[in-house]
């Protein structure tokens, strides 16, 4: 456990009328830090806001921008939803694969890339559309793709 | 198309309106003052139900009523402002909160002071970060210029907002999930009753609105009730977003008074039929909500004729199809979506999209059996009305709706074992 998350942990509490309502604002908080959410890290959270651990794993096993396991330094959402689906995500989704060399819902080996399918982004007007690091990239075709995996990303 | 003049979308016509100087100088918390100085909260509710705004999240449920059902018994009362859209197809709050924060914050602060809350929650989808972003700075730049805390304007009404972030779940869309989520929980939705205006955040009187609807409060209280009914129908008045996407020539967000028919949004408003392609069927409504066919494209969009059509008006979310597109793979994308966004707590929903999905999968790949389709008629049945919330419903709209309406189709794959069109879904625009 980092000392500040002590501070973050009081933070969450004083700023809802209950305490479980802290629980999620820090697991984000704490993941944007450490890149996914260990079994350690969980019990920790739950010792800080007084939670039972299994509380506090099932609550995010509940969400899927909860990352259980390493991610990459960048995480790529592809969104398949149905009107990205129509302007070819699925494609996109096989184009990354076969470039990164993983399936989607990996991470490569060197631990740069995690590759993950994303329900409808609320961007159909852009379709089809990718997030990086939660970053919208917009009318995403084959010949941009390539560049989802380039250039500074912010964690 | 020379656009009528836009109140909920300013933010096409006045850049930066996201800032609060720009938005201030555009007539910006003008409606807050104009509320505090005109109108006695209760007056404001009435105000409101006169109006006749409807809920525009998907349910269309008049808000002035909704705001009324909260109990007077002395507990504090919040109102949370529902920003989880992920319904597919619909990406108009996303563009309310990114594009134009303070027209929310405004909305939020009227009517706060109509239901008397002290505190108030905008549930951001985590995937929003942007949003959030936006959220976060403009509600900062609100304390310092004097709208939010104590006192505000001299009022003697206070009010705190905060900004809670969602973490991935479409259910929490659904008012007792989102709120189940605030309080930290795993987002699955509550039993009904009590609702949320008896026990709802923290078991206390609570309304939840939609980003949208809670943005039409400042051109409300600037304008009158009676300038909104100038607009749409008796009982569908006013203004709504409808979000277009497909194979149109311009897919966006478009505030159309409520009545405008299909064919005006998407021939005017969107721009017409990329290619001249031809149109097989409409999702008007967000995915959760049955198609309509190429014949239907007169009905007018308001809640009613929507509805008398076999479909619903919904969160907006239009989505055009195409006549080359495979109403087996769209139903069948669609259905995914909902087996994997099934909270899992009742068995009808987890069960029965799991099951639906596979059968039509199949289907779609040619490997559908004789009496599949009764197979799956049968589990929609067994879904259908036998579900804890919405969300099981909505999974049935789009492929109940596909397999009346081409039921050749579906047949077709099943005896040909391949699409009969040589369709994919996946086949086109932009990455062919």
């Amino acid at each position: 456990m980092k000392p500040h998350w002590e501070t973050w942990a009081e933070e969450a509490k004083a700023e809802f009328p209950r305490a479980n309502s802290a629980l999620l604002p820090l697991l984000h908080r704490i993941q944007a830090e450490e890149g996914y959410l260990s079994p350690q890290t969980l019990a920790e959270v739950a010792g800080l806001l007084d939670l039972a651990v299994p509380y506090v794993e099932s609550v995010v096993s509940f969400y899927s921008l909860f990352y259980q396991r390493p991610t990459g330094r960048r995480v790529i959402h592809v969104c398949t939803g149905l009107s990205c689906a129509l302007s070819g995500s699925d494609q996109l989704m096989h184009r990354l694969e076969a470039k990164l060399g993983i399936q989607q819902g990996q991470t490569t080996p060197d631990g740069e890339y995690t590759l993950l399918e994303a329900e409808c982004l609320a961007a159909c007007d852009k379709a089809p559309v990718a997030q990086v690091n939660l970053r919208y990239r917009e009318s995403v075709d084959l010949e941009a793709a390539e560049e989802l995996l380039k250039g500074e990303v912010e964690s | 198309m020379s656009q009528a003049r836009r109140y909920l979308l300013r933010n096409q016509d006045i850049p930066d309106i996201d800032r609060i100087e720009v938005y201030e100088a555009n007539q910006g918390y003008q409606a807050l003052r104009q509320a505090f100085n005109q109108y006695e909260p209760a007056a404001l509710v009435e105000m409101v139900k006169a109006s006749g705004l409807r809920g525009r999240g998907g349910a269309g449920f008049p808000t002035g009523v909704k705001w009324s059902f909260l109990p007077d018994d002395g507990r504090p009362r919040y109102l949370v402002v529902n920003s989880d859209e992920a319904e597919p197809g619909t990406f108009k709050d996303r563009e309310l909160i990114e594009h134009n924060p303070h027209q929310l914050i405004e909305g939020m602060i009227i009517s706060s002071y109509a239901t008397r809350a002290r505190e108030a929650y905008i549930y951001c989808r985590g995937e929003f970060r942007r949003g959030a972003e936006q959220l976060r700075r403009a509600v900062a730049e609100a304390y310092r210029h004097g709208y939010l805390g104590e006192n505000i304007l001299d009022s003697g009404f206070s009010l705190d907002i905060k900004i809670y972030r969602g973490a991935g779940a479409y259910i929490c869309g659904e008012e007792s999930a989102l709120l189940e989520s605030l309080e930290g929980e795993r987002g699955n939705p509550r039993l009904k009753p009590p609702f949320p205006a008896v026990a709802g955040l923290y078991g206390m009187p609570t309304v939840v609105n939609n980003v949208e609807t809670i943005c039409n409060l400042p051109p409300l209280v600037l304008n009158g009730a009676e300038w909104y009914r100038t607009m749409g129908t008796e009982k569908s008045p006013g203004l709504k977003i409808m979000s277009v996407s497909g194979p149109v020539n311009r897919p966006g967000n478009y505030e159309i008074p409520l009545a405008t028919r299909l064919r005006v949004l998407i021939d005017e408003y969107a721009g017409g039929m990329r290619d001249q392609r031809g149109i097989k069927a409409v999702i008007p409504g967000g995915s959760s909500v049955p198609v309509l066919t190429a014949d239907q494209l007169d009905t007018p969009l308001d809640y009613e004729s929507v509805l008398a059509a076999g479909s619903m008006l919904g969160s907006g979310g239009c989505i055009v199809i195409d006549e080359r597109t495979c109403m087996v793979g769209v139903a069948a994308r669609l259905l995914k979506f909902y087996r994997e966004e099934s909270c899992g707590k009742c068995t009808p929903c987890r069960e029965g999209t799991y099951w639906m999905t596979d059968v039509l999968n199949r289907i779609e790949a040619g490997e559908g059996k004789p009496g599949d389709l009764e197979l799956i008629a049968d589990m929609a049945d067994n879904i259908g009305g036998k579900v804890f919330c919405p969300l099981g419903d909505a999974a049935l709209g789009v492929v109940v709706s596909a397999m009346k309406h081409f039921a050749d189709e579906f047949e077709a794959h099943i005896k040909e074992h391949a699409c009969p069109m040589g369709a994919r879904l996946y086949y086109d625009t932009v990455n062919h």
